[in-house]
């Protein structure tokens, strides 16, 4: 631009910018807003200084702050493992029962606990540790290996039927199908069946009571009530791991199905198994 | 072919034609308000001592809640989620008190407004206020409106430099206070105070600190005025809030017109002559810097300091105060139709005077009985029944809640007797400042038995729960009934609690599921 226009309402000049005739006049900015600026700039630099910020060609400068996300994570980490430091060192020197015995260690246990069976034990026992066919209802009070805080401990430590596990707990149901005869079958399931509901057929349940004494009493007590030693389950009661009713009781002595738990105690470690021990407790059917 | 003559000329100008442009910035000029004296002036005095008093004292004041609440009457304390104040204790679940208050804030402001104008921003509003504290400082360092206004246009020395120092000096003092009183309100004053004043405080109370700090500084020292101008809405809210009948700082122009310098030389000429004599006392004292005269408008916060200058002149002339006055549009009106003959001449004074001096009968004047109209017993009404609802709510609020969350997941569980277990969690809220034991009662569901976990007792129906003052415990309770007594799939009962000491009691309608829902 060669000569200097001057507006005439403002008498202000102008910048030199020109489209389609309309000028753009050249007021100064208000001095507040300049020295904001400013402000701005100098504290952009003093920011760049501090924390990180130019990029090289590697990684980035890193700031005379040594600030860092990732630290900040590690700093949140490390006070949230510190917070909990108490309750850990408190529940690896004492037995789950002193555990549930401490009303804020209970609580820290349960929650622990809680949040280790989500992610470790949902898979067969359910979101709500409710099971499913096969694989046991943890809130009832019905227990195959005992419903114990020692006890439930032991089962989650070493597994069940777990063969990578010398201490796992052990025991198997033979196969009646090539022992004794369809008709016994028959007969010994009407029993069991009638051991805990209205009897339907004496004809039926009473020769299978003889069949009971002389197979099943073993293992499941003559009275039927099951034995925990081998994990033999209660035949009197309400609750059917594979289903209730003569003709699930008739396939299971057929052709038994035992489930398989894992040991958890390399996986997980002492504290994390005493803690879900103490959660499944607390289910509400620990005895 | 016609002349150019011929052509006729329209009278027609564009709205924004280049002579009469305005551009749309305008730079601030600045304010040098003289200090008046008088009756508002008094008043206005007294309501800053007030409300300052209130400002900075209220966090010291203490109030006895006994050995398990604090003892500071007002208090917000955010970390355990609880408002206290006075005999008052508020749990976030009832902030429905607070919105309540603002409700009545609000509806308050239009009473008022409706009735004396904006006197909440002539005399209350905290701008207002600390506008009206920062200028007591300037006034007594740099002097009053004259020697403000010489010492700005002089040029830069040491004794400028000085006086201007020493009064943001003093101004960032107030604010550091103003910033620093506020802080207390959410934390036990007096340790408060040792631990900023130490340097152990939160973080969060100095940076509260500096943020309420710098607000002050700049609303009230640099800003001033433009804040109401520009920043605040409550000045546009006002159009709709006024009416005729409300009171507004008022230039009679009735009595005033025409307004001379030289009355003495007009009278002799002939000449009609109003009471202003012109002197400006009212725009020099005014803190917004505008002209009352030129009649109501957004910026003025009517202050009424106007009134206490034109009064001051007036008494020194002899004549009658209220030139320039609180008056309503409708009195106003009235005597302006009065002084121009209803509209057709300028204002003429002869028509308001009598012959020996005084004001004729006819003139309209302000009674108590014009606050009194429909619209504000509505706004007094609203105002009150809010009141009254929360005042009643408030006395006869329960200090014992209960509630109940049944368990998803699972929603029953069957035991080896053939029972149905369900679970709940049961939270009691015990909200006073005192221990309590609260009996747990199962009521309905025929059999049912319940048993709270970390609690060793026996299945039963009744449990005695001890609940630490002002805290909420959550229980996990499962309750449990007979194969033989389970009637429907989902059943409804009671949870029942109950103060041992029999006073307060709550409950809850549960349900208690046998089959599962929804599959």
């Amino acid at each position: 631009m060669s000569t200097q226009y001057i507006d005439d309402m403002s008498g202000v000049s102008t910048t030199g910018h020109e489209w389609d005739g309309i000028r753009e006049l050249n007021n100064p900015l208000p001095r507040w807003w300049v020295i904001t600026f400013y402000v701005t700039i100098a504290w952009a630099i003093g920011y760049t200084i501090a924390y990180p910020a130019w990029p090289m060609l590697s990684s980035a400068t890193r700031g005379v702050l040594g600030f860092s996300s990732r630290g900040e994570v590690k700093n949140e980490m490390a006070a949230a493992e510190a917070a909990k430091t108490k309750y850990v060192a408190a529940i690896k020197c004492k037995s789950v029962s002193e555990i549930a015995g401490d009303d804020a260690l209970r609580e820290f246990a349960v929650s622990a606990g809680g949040a280790a069976f989500r992610v470790n034990c949902v898979q067969c026992h359910g979101s709500g540790a409710q099971g499913s066919k096969g694989f046991p209802n943890l809130n009832d009070d019905d227990w195959l290996w005992g419903g114990k805080m020692e006890q439930i401990q032991q089962t989650i430590t070493h597994g069940i039927r777990f063969a990578a596990d010398s201490d796992t707990r052990q025991s198997e149901m033979p196969a009646f199908a090539d022992v004794l005869q369809p008709e016994q079958i028959a007969q010994v399931s009407a029993f069991v069946a009638s051991r805990s509901g209205a009897v339907k057929d004496k004809s039926m349940s009473e020769p299978g009571a003889k069949v009971f004494a002389e197979n099943c009493a073993v293992c499941h007590g003559e009275n039927a009530k099951g034995n925990r030693e081998f994990g033999a389950p209660d035949l009197t009661d309400a609750i059917w791991l594979y289903g209730p009713g003569e003709a699930a009781i008739a396939s299971q002595v057929r052709a038994p199905k035992s489930g398989v738990m894992p040991a958890w105690i390399e996986r997980l470690g002492e504290i994390k198994v005493k803690e879900l021990a103490v959660y499944v407790h607390s289910l509400g059917g620990g005895e | 072919m016609l002349d150019n003559k011929q052509i006729k000329r329209l009278e027609a100008e564009a709205v924004n034609s280049a002579k009469t442009r305005q551009p749309l910035y305008a730079a601030r000029k600045k304010i040098f308000p003289k200090r008046a004296s008088g009756r508002f002036r008094q008043f206005k005095w007294l309501v800053m001592a007030i409300t300052l008093g209130i400002y900075y004292l209220t966090p010291w004041l203490r109030w006895n809640r006994g050995a398990f609440a604090p003892d500071q009457a007002v208090l917000i304390d955010l970390a355990s989620r609880r408002f206290y104040f006075f005999f008052i204790e508020i749990w976030p679940q009832e902030f429905y008190y607070v919105a309540g208050l603002l409700m009545m804030a609000g509806i308050g402001l239009f009473l008022i407004t409706s009735t004396v104008g904006r006197a909440w921003c002539g005399y209350t509003c905290p701008q207002t206020v600390w506008v009206d504290l920062f200028l007591v400082v300037e006034r007594a360092i740099e002097g009053d409106r004259n020697a403000r206004m010489k010492l700005d246009a002089a040029p830069w020395s040491a004794r400028k430099l000085f006086l201007r120092g020493s009064k943001h000096a003093i101004w960032l003092a107030i604010a550091v206070a103003t910033g620093g009183a506020w802080i207390f309100y959410f934390a036990d004053a007096p340790k408060l105070l040792g631990e900023v004043l130490s340097g152990t405080a939160a973080p969060v109370a100095y940076g509260t600190i500096a943020v309420l700090t710098g607000t002050t500084y700049v609303l009230g020292g640099l800003m001033r005025e433009q804040v109401c101008t520009y920043m605040c809405p409550w000045p546009r809210i006002q159009a709709a809030m006024l009416d005729e009948n409300s009171l507004t700082v008022t230039y009679n122009d009735w009595r005033g017109e025409p307004r001379s310098r030289h009355a003495k030389k007009a009278l002799a000429a002939g000449q009609a002559v109003g009471d202003c004599v012109d002197c400006n006392a009212c725009v020099a004292v005014c803190p917004m810097g505008i002209e009352i005269r030129d009649g109501q408008q957004l910026e003025c916060i009517t202050c009424a300091l106007c009134i206490d200058a034109c009064d001051s002149i007036m008494d020194k002339l002899g004549r009658e105060r209220g030139l320039i006055s609180y008056a309503t549009l409708a009195d106003y009106n009235a005597n302006m139709a009065l002084a121009t003959a209803g509209g057709a001449n300028p204002v003429d004074p002869a028509l308001v005077r009598t012959a020996s001096g005084g004001f004729v009968d006819g003139l309209a004047h302000f009674h108590l009985g014009k606050i009194f109209r429909l619209r504000t017993f509505i706004y007094l009404g609203a105002w009150l029944a809010i009141g009254l609802v929360l005042v009643y709510s408030l006395l006869t609020r329960e200090r014992l809640e209960l509630n109940v969350l049944h368990d998803r997941n699972p929603q029953f569980v069957r035991l080896s007797d053939g029972a149905i277990r369900n679970g709940y969690t049961v939270k009691l809220l015990n909200m006073i400042p005192e221990p309590r034991t609260i009996e747990v009662t199962l009521e309905g569901l025929d059999g049912g038995e319940m048993s709270i976990v970390g609690i060793d007792q026996a299945p039963s129906r009744s449990f005695s729960v001890p609940v630490e003052p002002d805290r909420l415990k959550t229980l996990k309770v499962f309750v449990r009934q007979p194969a033989g007594q389970i009637k429907k799939p989902v059943q409804r009962f009671e949870f029942r609690i109950e103060d041992n000491a029999g006073s307060e009691s709550a409950e809850y309608t549960a349900s208690f599921n046998a089959q599962e829902n929804g599959r």
